[in-house]
């Protein structure tokens, strides 16, 4: 077997796991898993895309390539907004949906399900908007470099491991040693004791919201990198992005990067051993597989 | 011209009945229940590739065709759903609400993933073609066909109708609701909720499957095209149009949110200019998903709704 699937993997675990982490503390604050989680990534690439153009229509001279990479200035300057702009599209949509429903005190599937709407809203309008033709950041193509070991990549991909590092890095410092991290345990603990104690259960639950999304959006434009744009980007990653939350366990920020790269790695091999028409099997298999043999994943707390 | 129009409106009503079939079998899951069901579409693909598979005549390149009545279709392809519900709901009924609607989901990937892939079952991407249709002899004239088929479809949801509205009004029906109202009174009466979910999900389900063998054999050909998370989202918006937990409100709901769509879909082919069809065909998905958000957030009871039982008057929802 090629070795190079453990970097395809890799690259692709990386992404799932960042997904994933949205996953994983929507539903450990919000308790209901959000099937419009998958369009966070897409509407993230996408207005990468729309604001990297129009950057790169002001000055020409930001889309030059700066040295390894494929993209220029834009991106990077356009990746930020865009973060910024996802998570403004999480905490509107917790303002008209939502929170709404939440203030109801209906049952938790009501959300799963208005969760369900607003994802196939969402992906229609980004077809609506772009049509479903595939998109791209960049031209340009890139050499990829032997790094020993019967392994390459190009910078890009190794860029975007390096990103995913120093972001799951900063999360988890974030939610085990800020006071607001602090609150966000006690609240997915539990939330009314939480409230008792002081802690503003709003603030932190659209904390999560943007958190969540800033994650997707940064997760959707490297997708949106390494492969291409497409409507569906987000949805067809929704699958894995469930098995990894799941795999590690709800709650669990490292168990869902963990099992992100899991899933990815599985997902290379099985495209080495059986073929690339089955890759998007494998998550609903290693789903079944923990749902069967450890419901509560890897990290997580018994139910 | 006007016999014309009687055929179109057969052709109409009786494919509005077969998503209100989907849309009972929904609604014993979702509405008497609980169970939430995001792969309505694989449970209907695998009743109608079964049911396909088991009656098409032998063909060379495609393992079966078993040349079998239409009736042995339809049994078999509620079966092999009703099977294949079974399994999911033996998985995951146990854990929480949301776990089952995940792995329904994932089951809708996987069966469209089968049905495009296992090209020598299911013929792949081009599909399965020259299925039998029931009253082929009378095909020569349109409108005879057509009201033969409206009326053997309208039977079978008058049937399954009747007989779902016997199931809820039983005893078996009463624990059905005593569950999803109040899951631990029901417990202490002695009432196994996993037991009883897992029989709703598996009834619901093998209703998806007649459905699904029903509406192939009606149009004679089916491809994985017509198995897309779309037609999930459809059979959703119907029943909650209609009304949740009411048999009468999943067969309005049908036939109203079809007609909606297939007008919308007529207009869309008839004023935009082809290059932004595509365009279009998106818009009316959009609706289709804010209309079920309004429904949610306005009206969660839908058009007809369920009488209220005594039970809910003093209910304390549970999550």
């Amino acid at each position: 077997m090629n070795p190079q699937f453990i970097m395809d993997g890799l690259i692709a675990g990386a992404l799932i796991g960042l997904g994933a982490i949205g996953v994983t503390l929507t539903y450990s604050i919000l308790r209901f898993a959000n099937f419009a989680h998958g369009e966070f990534l897409s509407w993230g690439a996408y207005l990468a895309l729309a604001i990297s153009g129009s950057i790169g229509f002001l000055s020409a001279n930001l889309t030059k390539p700066i040295a390894p990479f494929s993209f220029g200035w834009s991106l990077p300057i356009a990746a930020l907004l865009a973060v910024l702009l996802t998570g403004v599209l999480a905490l509107a949509l917790d303002a008209v949906l939502f929170g709404r429903l939440r203030s109801r005190g209906g049952a938790v599937i009501i959300l799963v399900m208005a969760s369900f709407g607003a994802s196939l809203a969402l992906r229609s309008l980004l077809e609506f908007l772009f049509t479903s033709k595939p998109a791209y950041y960049t031209k340009a193509l890139q050499i990829a470099v032997r790094l020993g070991g019967g392994l390459r990549a190009t910078p890009d991909q190794l860029l975007v491991l390096g990103v995913t590092l120093v972001v799951v890095i900063a999360i988890h410092l974030l939610l085990t040693r800020s006071e607001i991290g602090r609150s966000m345990r006690a609240v997915s603990e539990n939330p009314a004791l939480a409230g008792i104690a002081g802690i503003d259960v709003r603030r932190i639950i659209r904390f999560v919201w943007f958190i969540g999304a800033a994650l997707a959006c940064i997760a959707g434009i490297m997708t949106g990198l390494l492969v291409q744009i497409r409507p569906y980007l987000g949805h067809d990653l929704l699958l894995p992005l469930f098995a990894a939350a799941i795999l590690g366990g709800i709650g669990s920020v490292p168990g869902a990067m963990i099992a992100g790269l899991i899933v990815g790695l599985s997902e290379a091999a099985a495209v080495q051993l059986v073929g690339a028409e089955w890759r998007a099997a494998v998550s609903f298999v290693i789903l079944v597989l923990v749902l069967l043999l450890r419901p509560r994943g890897l990290f997580g707390r018994p139910a | 011209m006007s016999l014309d129009l009687v055929a179109y409106g057969a052709f109409f009503l009786t494919m509005a009945l077969t998503y209100a079939v989907m849309c009972l079998g929904l609604n014993i899951q979702w509405g008497q229940t609980g169970l939430f069901n995001v792969g309505i579409a694989a449970f209907v693909a695998i009743g109608a590739y079964v049911s396909a598979i088991l009656t098409t005549p032998d063909t060379p390149d495609r393992l079966g065709g078993f040349d079998l009545p239409i009736a042995v279709g339809w049994l078999g392809g509620a079966c092999a759903a009703g099977v294949a519900a079974w399994f999911v709901g033996a998985l995951t009924i146990r854990l929480r609400s949301d776990y089952l609607a995940i792995a329904t989901f994932g089951v809708a990937v996987t069966v469209q993933l089968c049905v495009l892939n296992l090209q020598p079952l299911t013929g792949g991407p081009f599909g399965i073609g020259f299925i039998p249709r029931p009253f082929n002899s009378l095909a020569g004239d349109p409108l005879a066909f057509g009201l033969a088929n409206l009326a053997l479809m309208a039977a079978l949801v008058l049937v399954l109708y009747l007989a779902l509205q016997h199931l809820a009004k039983s005893p078996w029906g009463r624990v059905l609701r005593a569950i999803r109202e109040d899951e631990v009174a029901a417990q202490a009466l002695g009432k196994r909720p996993i037991r009883f979910r897992l029989q709703a999900f598996t009834i619901g389900g093998a209703i998806m499957g007649l459905a699904g063998a029903a509406q192939g054999h009606f149009i004679g050909f089916i491809a994985p095209d017509n198995y897309l998370p779309i037609l999930t989202f459809q059979v959703w918006a119907m029943l909650i149009v209609g009304g949740s937990g009411n048999n009468r409100g999943a067969i309005l709901g049908a036939i109203i949110v079809w007609g909606i769509w297939a007008l919308s879909a007529a207009a869309v082919s008839a004023f935009v200019p082809p290059e932004q069809q595509a365009r279009a065909a998106a818009l009316q998905i959009v609706m289709i998903g804010v209309g079920l958000c309004l429904i949610l957030l306005l009206r969660p009871r839908g058009l007809v709704g369920e009488r209220r039982s005594m039970l809910s008057l003093g209910r304390g929802r549970k999550s």
